[in-house]
């Protein structure tokens, strides 16, 4: 285990060490403490570490990851992990706004609340809600899964694409062009093994699912919003 | 009675100035089909631009330098703020960014051929980073987008510098929208989205709001780069002194400046005609803020919309701009809207020259398309060469001019050798109307 005192030794010196680890790496295991919500800790990682951030942090934590494990024990601050491509990352707490923003890939859990423009854009992440997310989530969303164990707040995937929403509380509002739909076999199979990986105690049977009418898709005047 | 039909004067048909026949036509268009004009290109009416401005040369006053003997350096430096490895370029013109989707694949070749033999940059675009351009391109600039299509971290780190495109100058507040017929498979899994739909670039960034979140979002490229590369914030011309302002505050080591010029794949023709600046109303405002920084040349200014040859980017330095960036003049080079293929254009109900359906994906030029049977008319090794014939003679025009005003260096050139041709140039730039000292506003006068 390698521990790391953040404001003692510097966000510079942190990330350059962490992005310095090989694929081969003995040095897996990794803990920083005093973060006190520094921005952009633990960004652009590309091996597969696990990285224990002790307390809260500031914007695009685990920004741009691939590989590595970063586990927050604490709250997250806006755009955490953003354009993730793989990995996963895990929230003990909540999380602001633009969590997950553009991800490629990897998994996003959020064991507590996420704010709003959760998942924005994503492009193949699966993100996994505990709690509620706020309104404009999934916005423009195109590929990957959203989780919502609680409820959604107003607007959820506005000019969604591909991506697939599972909420089970409530939705306030659905944005342009997002639609209830039809929770077939399959999606309940994608959903079980997401709330597995989640770690959610929840049912999939519990959950609707929400995804793009694909009215947008081709420009026409008379779906103007 | 007398037939006096032939003999009496009548009143002639006058067409309406305001309801032009251009004008009617548009009426009637919009009439029949509900929808707006969506087009490429930048603004096409007449606005003030560097032709408004002229150079007094040397005379008693300042001696000149010899036409083309003497030295006069073209070299630039960008992103020497805070980037580890700032970009060294030969020449002061880039490339300016144009996506791989709205160009093929050989056109963003060729950009990456001719601006490589000519020493400069060429710049990535919405759409991601392709091998064509990056195997190409000896200075690449990847621009971080608010689509973020096909963002990731090892282009990131595979690039010289790195953009971050807040607006440009055809649109500034719009975002993009590439039609689902440009949409090849290609594209499509480039951008994680399917094949053939229409795909919008949002206006606005999926993970920050304003000037102090974008301070950390650089801070976070940085972090990932090392903090090795240049990062350029683009802006489109709309408040330039305090959106350069802005952009110093967060942290840019080059700002980029687009006016109303400056060509974009598409969008609405009311947008790109209607919203933003002219580009020579914005270079003298954005430089004023570096000025009061105290930053004018330490943080570079790139500016764009409109630049057509060497007149254009000595008038653009000597107003205090480090470097030109050009995109619809390069694809003019590479061959777009060559009368060559008029039969082509008249079939599309156009003309060359007049050619903007960049987004339609039917180019006859074979260079705003993704249609394998169009693309193959265009050879990238023949468009690179002539992009850095043309690059090439911008620079010895701007030289010659440069020399002529008695500098040896492009950067030296400065406001005190142009003079404005209009009244409106001279109130938009500051710079006083020919043979005066004066310019509406100058303080100190009365009107």
């Amino acid at each position: 285990m390698q521990t790391f005192d953040l404001e003692a030794q510097g966000l510079r010196n942190l990330n350059a060490a962490l992005q310095a680890q090989s694929k081969e790496t003995n040095q897996t295991a990794w803990e920083i403490v005093n973060a006190k919500g520094s921005h952009a800790i633990a960004v652009g990682l590309d091996s597969p570490i696990e990285v224990n951030v002790k307390g809260s942090t500031g914007y695009y934590c685990a920004g741009m990851n691939k590989q590595a494990t970063v586990h927050v024990h604490g709250s997250a601050g806006p755009g955490v992990a953003e354009n993730m491509m793989s990995g996963t990352v895990i929230i003990e707490g909540d999380a602001s706004q633009y969590a997950g923003a553009t991800a490629n890939g990897g998994t996003l859990i959020i064991k507590g609340n996420a704010s709003s423009r959760c998942g924005i854009s994503m492009k193949g992440v699966d993100i996994i809600v505990h709690g509620n997310v706020g309104h404009m989530s999934a916005f423009m969303a195109q590929s990957g899964n959203l989780v919502v164990c609680g409820d959604a707040g107003d607007a959820l995937g506005d000019s969604i694409y591909e991506a697939r929403l599972f909420v089970r509380g409530s939705v306030k509002s659905l944005g342009a062009d997002c639609i209830e739909k039809e929770m077939r076999p399959e999606h309940i199979e994608i959903l079980t093994d997401l709330l597995e990986r989640g770690g959610c105690d929840a049912k999939p049977e519990e959950f609707k699912r929400y995804g793009s009418a694909r009215k947008l898709y081709n420009f026409d005047i008379d779906n103007a919003y | 009675m007398k037939d006096d039909t032939h003999t009496v004067p009548r009143t002639v048909p006058i067409q309406s100035a305001t309801f032009s026949n251009p004008t009617n036509a548009e009426i009637r268009r919009a009439a029949a089909t509900g929808i707006y004009d969506i087009r490429g290109g930048g603004s096409k009416r007449k606005v003030p631009h560097f032709d408004d401005l002229l150079f007094l040369g040397a005379s008693i006053s300042r001696y000149a330098l010899e036409g083309y003997r003497e030295k006069c350096d073209t070299k630039v430096v960008l992103g020497t703020r805070f980037a580890k490895k700032p970009i060294e370029l030969d020449i002061p013109v880039t490339i300016a960014g144009m996506s791989f989707g709205a160009l093929s694949g050989p056109a963003k070749e060729a950009l990456g051929r001719g601006a490589s033999m000519a020493g400069t940059s060429t710049t990535t675009g919405d759409g991601g980073m392709t091998e064509e351009e990056r195997g190409h391109s000896n200075k690449l600039v990847y621009q971080v987008l608010p689509s973020r299509y096909g963002m990731n971290p090892d282009d990131l780190r595979r690039c010289d510098a790195i953009e971050v495109v807040v607006g440009q100058g055809a649109k500034p507040g719009g975002g993009g929208m590439l039609l689902g017929q440009k949409i090849s498979d290609r594209v499509a899994e480039m951008r994680n989205l399917p094949k053939g739909i229409d795909q919008r670039s949002a206006c606005r960034h999926p993970d920050w709001t304003g000037p102090d979140d974008l301070e950390i979002k650089i801070m976070e490229l940085r972090e990932i780069t090392a903090w090795e590369k240049p990062i350029y914030v683009k802006i489109g011309g709309t408040r330039p002194y305090f959106d350069t302002m802005l952009a110093i505050k967060a942290g840019a080591d080059v700002v980029v400046l687009d006016g109303m010029q400056g060509g974009t794949a598409a969008t609405q023709d009311v947008f790109i005609e209607h919203v933003g600046l002219p580009i020579i109303a914005c270079i003298g405002e954005a430089v004023r803020a570096l000025q009061d920084m105290d930053l004018h040349r330490e943080v570079q200014l790139i500016v764009s919309g409109g630049i057509r040859g060497g007149a254009d980017v000595a008038k653009a330095l000597a107003m205090g701009a480090d470097a030109v960036a050009i995109g619809t003049a390069a694809m003019i080079a590479l061959g777009d809207n060559d009368p060559k293929w008029e039969d082509e254009y008249n079939e599309l109900g156009t003309t060359a020259g007049a050619y903007d359906d960049w987004h339609m994906g039917n180019d006859p030029a074979g260079i705003t398309t993704q249609t394998p049977e169009l693309m193959k008319r265009f050879d990238p090794i023949a468009g690179g060469r002539h992009l850095n014939n043309f690059l090439k003679v911008m620079t010895l025009e701007a030289q010659t001019i440069a020399r002529a005003c008695g500098h040896n260096h492009l950067h030296n050139l400065e406001p005190e050798d142009l003079v404005s041709l209009t009244m409106e140039a001279a109130a938009m730039t500051k710079i006083p109307l020919a043979g005066t000292q004066w310019y509406p506003g100058k303080p100190g006068t009365s009107y």
